[in-house]
């Protein structure tokens, strides 16, 4: 068997370069930038403010309200402006990955608003979102149990990767590709968004994920040291 | 009453006194602060297990056996007796709403205002568009009442605002007021800094008042450097 290389020529369990820098909008509570190589994510953080409509108003608790789009210019050809529903899915996911580390109880009636725009798509933009989502809710000082990290794993052919690129999600030989979108709260053990778009085998997975933590585990560093460098200068 | 407006800022949290005997580090959120069962952990913070843990990003601080963690970012959490500065938005029968940049908006009873007014004539006191200084009177269910009745408080006539972020306003005021005096010294301006983040300005002069509010923009940007106070003074010879 010849040894197998990926078509940018990283290892397996290699993450393509990570770059993030937190407060890049200085208008927003919280902001943040992620980027895995040529993935860039930017996320603002508004709140608690007021919620209107005022029926969804929750008296126990305040909620989250996360709004995940491409812009236009990011893909190769061009992304039509406006929700999609690929886009309120991605949006829906995103509140559900990063809502378990929130409380809001000390915001009744209120909202947080989370806007996440993709400046350029290549794979990997509901991870990177979810990473930069993240890192501005902390820097927008909402209490939180932890960061979340997020990364995709997967399959091309028979070789389990890390962090996909769009060439990888495009393959389409043997098994074809597998993209596997993971996210899970920093230092332990609990996910909060699994996806699965292909074919994986049950006793592959729990490799998938084993390479998946130790992924995580670098993309922490590299939030934790944004989010430090912002109050360091 | 103008010129005792700029004394609002009564007693400040001593968040940012330059105390050797406080260890302070940045922490993130799920990050560990210190180990060991006799730390009480307080605002910003939790105990998981024999740990103190960061529940906000910060500065972490321990003083003694307490730990807390200082916010540097984010937006306005209104505290009671909080002094704000707000614009009103409407009026009601009975008082004045106010946006005071918070979750909920702030409501100004007529009753609490410093002198009689007549109903029909609420407007001749503070119409809508009005910017104001006011206290954070209580913080219920239904909103935030705010009260005039207290030294300092009114309507802000003439002069602008501006917003900082709101965690850098014990910074901008200094300890007891110190780098608040320092700049109004410096500047000659009547300046007013709201605990929201809202500051108002008025100088004799425009050059007066934009070097007031860059010498603020500065501090606000220089989150926890020692000796401000000095560097300001720098600033000043510089500018």
């Amino acid at each position: 068997m010849t040894a197998f290389k990926r078509p940018s020529g990283r290892g397996l369990a290699e993450l393509r370069k990570m770059t993030a820098k937190v407060g890049v909008i200085p208008n927003a509570d919280g902001s943040a930038m992620f980027s895995f190589g040529d993935t860039i994510a930017i996320a603002a953080v508004y709140g608690p403010r007021q919620l209107h409509p005022q029926h969804m108003q929750d008296p126990a608790t305040g909620i989250l309200r996360v709004n995940y789009d491409l812009l236009s210019f990011s893909v190769t050809g061009r992304k039509k402006p406006g929700p999609s529903r690929r886009s309120q899915e991605i949006s829906k996911v995103t509140e559900w990955a990063l809502l378990p580390v929130l409380d809001l109880k000390e915001f009744p009636n209120t909202v947080i608003d989370v806007q996440i725009y993709i400046l350029q798509a290549d794979a990997g933009t509901r991870t990177a979102g979810i990473n930069a989502a993240s890192m501005a809710l902390a820097h927008a000082g909402i209490p939180m149990k932890n960061l979340i990290c997020s990364v995709s794993v997967g399959k091309q052919d028979k070789h389990i990767i890390v962090d996909l690129d769009k060439e990888e999600e495009d393959f389409e030989e043997g098994e074809g590709a597998t993209d596997f979108p993971i996210a899970k709260i920093a230092n332990t053990d609990q996910y909060t968004l699994l996806q699965l778009d292909g074919k994986i085998q049950p006793e592959v997975v729990k490799k998938a994920l084993d390479l998946a933590d130790d992924a995580c585990k670098e993309i922490y560093e590299v939030q934790k040291n944004a989010l430090k460098e912002v109050l360091e200068q | 009453m103008k010129n005792n407006i700029n004394e609002a800022h009564e007693a400040q949290e001593e968040e940012f006194t330059e105390d050797s005997s406080k260890k302070r580090k940045i922490v993130i959120p799920g990050e560990i602060i210190v180990s060991g069962e006799d730390y009480l952990p307080s605002d910003g913070t939790r105990r998981e297990g024999k740990d103190v843990v960061a529940s906000r990003f910060g500065l972490a601080e321990e003083s003694g056996r307490v730990v807390k963690v200082i916010a540097l970012t984010g937006a306005f959490i209104p505290r009671r007796n909080n002094v704000v500065v707000g614009r009103v938005t409407n009026i009601t029968f009975n008082g004045w709403i106010v946006d005071i940049d918070s979750a909920s908006s702030g409501f100004l009873p007529i009753d609490e205002s410093p002198r009689f007014i007549n109903k029909n004539e609420m407007d001749q006191f503070l119409a809508i568009g009005d910017v104001l200084v006011a206290k954070i009177w209580s913080i219920n269910s239904r909103g935030i009442d705010l009260s005039l009745k207290s030294k300092g408080l009114g309507k802000l006539e003439d002069g602008f605002i501006f917003r900082v972020i709101p965690n850098r306003v014990p910074r901008i005021i200094g300890r007891e007021g110190s780098m608040i005096s320092l700049i109004k010294e410096k500047t000659g301006c009547n300046i007013t800094v709201g605990q929201n983040g809202w500051i108002w300005i008025k100088g004799s002069n425009a050059e007066a008042e934009i070097r007031a509010r860059k010498s603020i923009e500065f501090i606000s940007d220089k989150v926890h450097v020692s000796g401000l106070t000095e560097k300001m003074e720098e600033w000043f010879t510089k500018n």
